[in-house]
């Protein structure tokens, strides 16, 4: 089985999709000629022209827009915001026109369209190149909210997304670009070349939308994830001997509600992890759904583990970080509970 | 060194408000026939000067004259005014059903006529428009049933929009007609990316997206300008300057530009300026733009100089910010009135078959207005389910709605 990079898993599916597909267009800014900031386009444009592939000028608004337009057509547009933290020019035309397309025309139009975006810290990106926006898509009805956390993944989850019909958010963990992080920032990366999840098969497959992955079976508390924070979460449970039981998300909306309720009732305890900060964040989410689904179950209060309410800093980085000692923190307590 | 003075602050304003009496001495208006008509493709460094000047066909004493006259046949003009009559029916009847509580809101083109039915009139079969919520004349004259327009303004069981959508943000992908937003400028850079569409996968097909005088300030405005240049789109981008953004006259969003047409020349795109009550030089400036697009020459920025006779919507009151008889003071007179001299010059015309025509046409929009209504308005008769509310978030509905669903007890 090939081995490969979060980035060269991501490059495989658009290919994958582009040479199964001539609706499949890319663009966003520096994605054509070099490639991407990331690298995630590279060679696209030389295999499929830029006619497909192509850079565009500064402009996120008009990336999305000009994306909405092509999708009214009948391409199907998957573009770049070259860092989460750069897609508010954009929100407009995600928020007030891709996802409510479908509904306000019933159905004449829509937007098929992919919007990737690198999120999240870990790389001293300070305030403008860490930011984790996942719940300002999770709060808007007509959005699909992915967030992958391995290469075979990332692949399987970016096929599916370019195939649905309904415009879906892809946020791609850039800390896990080149490896699995541990939360343990002194020490050397772990290449994917030697984690089991980065080997990717070539060609065609799906991970669908809305489905959880468990990564660590446990029966003491679940811990529910997504993105870096699975890794650093399955780090906290070995370091600390707690028998979590840590599950990926994958998606956020739709969002896997069986898994997590199963998951719930057999640990009957919970703690939330997310690398964005905690107030209305999509952690409350998941903590009120499984207070309604699971209270009963439930031994002890569910925890948030998140990066603090202020803006991402650069310096204070490991501070701000949500690592595998806080997380192990809120292991040992909801344990003792 | 002397003391800096003091800076002042500059907020433009308008030459009158209510109390005044209207003035339009500073609106430059260039005669009837006297602006150039260059070939297509013509380099836009040689026609600047078209930003700023006024393409108009009509003259004071109703012959068309010039180099953009001529392109219509008696049969096409007839037409183009029974399409502006048409429209104006419509807008009163509907106008009136909100005032008598059939649905909430309301928009008329009072004044605007000319603009989106003579513009529908140079577009094939397949064009898309990316419109504002000021473009019905696209449908009226596109052939899209008046009974669909009403039923969607009445959110009633016939609704195509199934009740989700404010009236008037009509949509029909069959007419070339994009789902309006509501938000503003939004459509203008999706027109481009439509046209963009459009040349990447080698088709005939054109875009042409519209936009207000106030709209041009939001960043949409720049986004499609920017990349319809850049992709040399073909695209037909509409400026619609009726003077007023609710309350807020051309000037707040014009600033220190001479005009709005103007702003495309930073982007080297074609820019020319119509006069937007005038049948013949809407559609002659339109024809133009097309053949532009069509020819895979680009994009063409068209400013559309008009006024906004009625209110901004039912919810809006004119007179507390405008002078009352400030249309009737507007220099570029009435569109339909207009046409109809003349036609009436041709030969092919009368004031009595005009008054016939008038009473035809109401009785026409008055029997479809009555069979919308058998199929319900906003608060009475029938109505698009509550269930229907939940369909069509998403291809499929997914789990979390169904159960939204299930507790909502529809």
């Amino acid at each position: 089985m090939p081995r490969k990079t979060m980035v060269e898993a991501i490059r495989d599916a658009m290919d994958v999709c582009m040479k199964r597909d001539d609706n499949v267009v890319v663009f966003g800014e520096d994605v054509g000629y070099f490639g991407g900031v990331f690298r995630c386009t590279q060679g696209l444009q030389q295999k499929y022209g830029s006619n497909r592939v192509f850079d565009t000028p500064i402009n996120e608004s008009g990336i999305v827009g000009a994306a909405v337009g092509m999708a009214a057509y009948g391409l199907r547009p998957c573009v770049e915001i070259q860092f989460a933290d750069y897609m508010y020019p954009a929100y407009d035309q995600i928020v007030s026109e891709a996802a409510r397309l479908r509904y306000r025309s019933n159905g004449q139009f829509t937007a098929p369209i992919v919007v990737r975006m690198p999120t999240g810290g870990g790389i001293f990106g300070g305030q403008t190149h860490s930011q984790s926006p996942e719940a300002l898509f999770t709060h808007v009805s007509g959005l699909k909210t992915v967030v992958p956390s391995n290469p075979y993944d990332a692949k399987g989850l970016l096929i599916s997304a370019i195939e649905d019909n309904d415009p879906v958010i892809f946020l791609e963990p850039k800390r896990l670009y080149n490896g699995p992080f541990d939360g343990h920032h002194e020490r050397p990366v772990t290449p994917w070349a030697r984690h089991p999840q980065g080997e990717v098969p070539d060609g065609h497959y799906t991970v669908p939308l809305g489905k959880a992955a468990i990564r660590r079976e446990g029966s003491a508390v679940t811990v529910l994830a997504y993105g870096t924070m699975v890794y650093v979460a399955e780090t906290a449970a070995q370091e600390t001997g707690v028998d979590a039981e840590v599950i990926d998300l994958r998606t956020l909306l739709p969002y896997d509600l069986e898994t997590i309720v199963a998951s719930v009732k057999k640990t009957g305890r919970c703690v939330v992890v997310h690398e964005a900060t905690l107030t209305s964040g999509y952690g409350a989410e998941l903590s009120a759904l499984v207070q309604e689904n699971c209270f009963y179950n439930l031994e002890a209060p569910v925890m948030r583990v998140t990066g603090w309410d202020t803006p991402y800093p650069h310096a204070q980085e490991w501070d701000y970080f949500p690592g595998p000692a806080r997380i192990g923190r809120a292991l040992k307590a909801v344990m003792e509970a | 060194m002397s003391e800096p003075k003091a800076l002042s602050f500059h907020v433009p304003a308008p030459a009158v408000r209510p109390g005044g009496t209207p003035d339009f001495t500073d609106v430059q208006i260039s005669r009837a026939g006297e602006v150039e008509r260059p070939p297509v493709d013509v380099a836009p460094e040689k026609i600047r000067d078209l930003a700023f000047k006024i393409i108009r066909v009509l003259n004071r004493d109703s012959q068309a004259v010039g180099p953009w006259a001529g392109l219509l046949s008696d049969a096409e003009l007839l037409q183009g005014l029974r399409h502006m009559m048409t429209l104006r029916a419509f807008d009163a009847r509907m106008q009136m059903a909100q005032r008598q509580g059939k649905t909430s809101f309301y928009m008329q083109h009072m004044g605007e006529e000319a603009v989106s039915c003579a513009f529908r009139k140079a577009l094939e079969p397949g064009d898309m428009n990316f419109p504002t919520y000021r473009q019905a004349g696209l449908l009226i004259a596109g052939g899209y049933p008046m009974l669909e327009m009403m039923c969607q303004i009445y959110s009633n069981e016939l609704d195509p929009m199934k009740g989700r959508q404010l009236p008037v943000m009509y949509s029909s992908r069959e007419h070339g007609f994009f789902s309006i937003s509501g938000n503003l400028a939004t459509q203008y850079i999706q027109a481009v990316g439509w046209a963009m569409a459009s040349a990447i996968k080698g088709d005939t097909r054109i875009a042409a997206g519209w936009i207000g005088d106030g709209s041009t300030a939001e960043s949409d405005f720049h986004a499609a300008l920017v990349f319809a240049s850049t992709y040399k789109a073909p695209v037909v981008l509409n400026i619609v300057n009726n003077q007023w953004a609710i309350s807020t006259f051309q000037g707040i969003a014009r600033g220190g530009s001479g005009t709005f047409a103007a702003r495309g020349l930073g982007f080297g795109i074609p820019a020319l300026r119509v006069d937007g009550n005038d049948y013949p030089a809407v559609y002659a400036v339109a024809k133009w733009a097309v053949e532009r697009a069509r020819r895979n020459l680009g994009p063409t920025l068209v400013e559309y100089v008009t006024y906004r006779v009625g209110a901004h919507s039912t919810s809006d009151d004119p007179t507390a910010y405008r002078p009352k008889t400030e249309s009737d003071a507007w220099p570029l007179g009435d569109p339909v009135l207009r046409l109809k001299n003349h036609l009436i010059l041709r030969g092919v015309w009368s004031e009595e078959r005009h008054k016939q025509a008038e009473a035809e046409i109401m009785s026409e929009v008055i029997a479809v207005q009555k069979e919308a209504e058998t199929h319900g308005t906003l608060h009475t008769g029938p109505h698009p389910s509550a269930r229907d509310m939940f369909e069509g978030v998403f291809e499929e509905m997914p789990p979390h709605l169904r159960r939204q669903r299930q507790q909502g007890g529809v």
